[in-house]
């Protein structure tokens, strides 16, 4: 495939190891913050080939983790009622709630279906005018405007029945509160490249400013990656701080205002929870009041929701990047793809699925 | 999720809402994708997808910057780098 296939080369990539070995002279550390950048750096056996004293740690880059455990059980009890069609992408439907998940539901007997595109779910909503569809609106700056499109949509063709559980999330804040954290140990960071397709590279440069540390925004192909690694290794090696772009083929500093303009017309900046963190001020998203009709969590009463996560899981600690999945007890035993414990295990884009689907046992 | 594909658009046209719609080719699966925010975007070009949306133009040019920055490294004799021209 063009503009994939190219970036994948293992030349190229010796070349670029080469070069990271030679600039390394003291122990770093780098966090990379996407799932998608998590997978390839597993997937293709970078995070092994790069030398020991430098660590590349994962951050909170999974969406689909970080959601609050009550909102995905006020999600499952929308899902348990007879009128709602209940609509998400594909890995939201194994996270597990506090009692059952929505693939559970489905196999109960409830109408759960995946969808790649939040415009499906407007699309059955038309097909389907006697019942409720609900769609579980989760993501970083890269979904927000196909969310926000989705509602758009259904108000400008009056389609009713339609509404989302809105789970959206801001990646700078959260660099942010990683960077202020006392423990902290992350140097440099690997930026979102699709995050910033959509956001541009502006709104990095105050927190590289603040906290004096690079931030480099990265692809998602090997190439992508180790080149990413690599600036950023410079940049501190050189005791340079500030916001540079590897992935220029895609990523403009202005990013995409179209696709901007439409979650500013939707959604408003609000305070946010993050499962494993805590509460990141001005961190999410949330329709704002005169598109409030489509949110699924005031549309629907679910009541009285408690909560129990499993003492086991130590999602936090891995969102986070103080702690490897392979360093968990539970990893490949209490904890599987199959059975998971938590989120990180189970979402396409979380850590701990990745380790364990690409064998990083220890 | 922040999985997005290159594809190469194959058609474009505006649906009843005024939305650019279009397909997009991945390498042999074709796709309808929204094209309403690359208004800039003619056939032929490459447009990176999300959940059925293109969120962003690939500049072909910018797409040699890595293998340029390779061969600036230095020393590539004998190094059969990947041509990104190639189709």
């Amino acid at each position: 495939m063009k503009f994939v296939d190219e970036y994948r080369g293992e030349a190229e990539a010796s070349r670029f190891l080469d070069a990271i070995r030679g600039t390394l002279t003291r122990p770093r550390t780098v966090m990379e913050i996407c799932g998608g950048q998590t997978h390839t750096l597993v997937k293709s056996g970078i995070d092994r080939m790069l030398p020991e004293e430098l660590s590349v740690v994962h951050g909170p880059g999974c969406p689909v983790c970080v959601t609050p455990l009550e909102q995905i059980d006020r999600a499952i009890a929308i899902a348990r009622r007879p009128e709602v069609i209940f609509t998400s992408f594909g890995d939201m439907l194994r996270v597990p709630g506090s009692d059952d998940d929505l693939l559970g539901i489905k196999a109960a007997g409830g109408d759960v279906r995946m969808v790649y595109s939040p415009l499906d779910a407007v699309k059955l909503a038309q097909a389907n005018p006697e019942r409720q569809v609900v769609f579980f609106a989760v993501g970083f700056e890269t979904t927000a405007p196909p969310n926000a499109m989705a509602v758009w949509q259904a108000r400008a063709l009056g389609v009713e029945n339609f509404s989302i559980v809105c789970s959206h999330v801001l990646v700078p804040p959260a660099i942010d509160a990683i960077l202020s954290s006392p423990e902290n140990r992350v140097e440099g960071f690997l930026a979102a490249g699709h995050v910033c397709t959509v956001m541009g590279t502006r709104e990095y440069a105050p927190i590289a400013d603040r906290h004096r540390v690079p931030i480099v925004v990265t692809g998602f192909e090997p190439l992508d990656l180790l080149q990413g690694i690599w600036m950023t290794l410079c940049a501190l090696e050189e005791g340079r701080y500030g916001v540079e772009n590897q992935y220029t083929r895609v990523v403009r500093p202005e990013g995409n205002r179209h696709a901007r303009a439409v979650v500013e017309q939707l959604f408003e900046v609000c305070d946010r929870r993050w499962r494993g963190i805590g509460t990141i001020p001005e961190s999410g998203l949330r329709l704002r009041p005169e598109f409030g009709s489509f949110d699924a969590e005031k549309r629907f009463e679910v009541g009285d929701i408690v909560t129990e996560e499993s003492p086991l899981c130590i999602a936090g600690q891995i969102l986070q990047g103080v702690a490897k999945p392979s360093a968990c007890s539970q990893f490949g035993t209490g904890c599987t793809p199959e059975h998971p414990l938590g989120a990180p295990m189970v979402s396409s884009e979380g850590a701990c699925a990745a380790y364990h689907r690409y064998g990083r046992v220890t | 999720m922040c999985l997005a594909v290159p594809g190469k658009v194959i058609e474009a046209a505006e649906n009843p809402l005024g939305m650019t719609m279009g397909t997009v080719d991945f390498g042999g699966i074709r796709k309808e994708v929204c094209l309403a925010w690359v208004p800039e975007v003619e056939v032929g070009d490459y447009v990176l997808v999300h959940v059925g949306f293109a969120i962003g133009t690939i500049d072909e040019e910018e797409a040699r910057a890595v293998f340029e920055t390779l061969r600036e490294m230095g020393d590539l004799e004998g190094l059969e780098l990947a041509d990104p021209e190639a189709p």
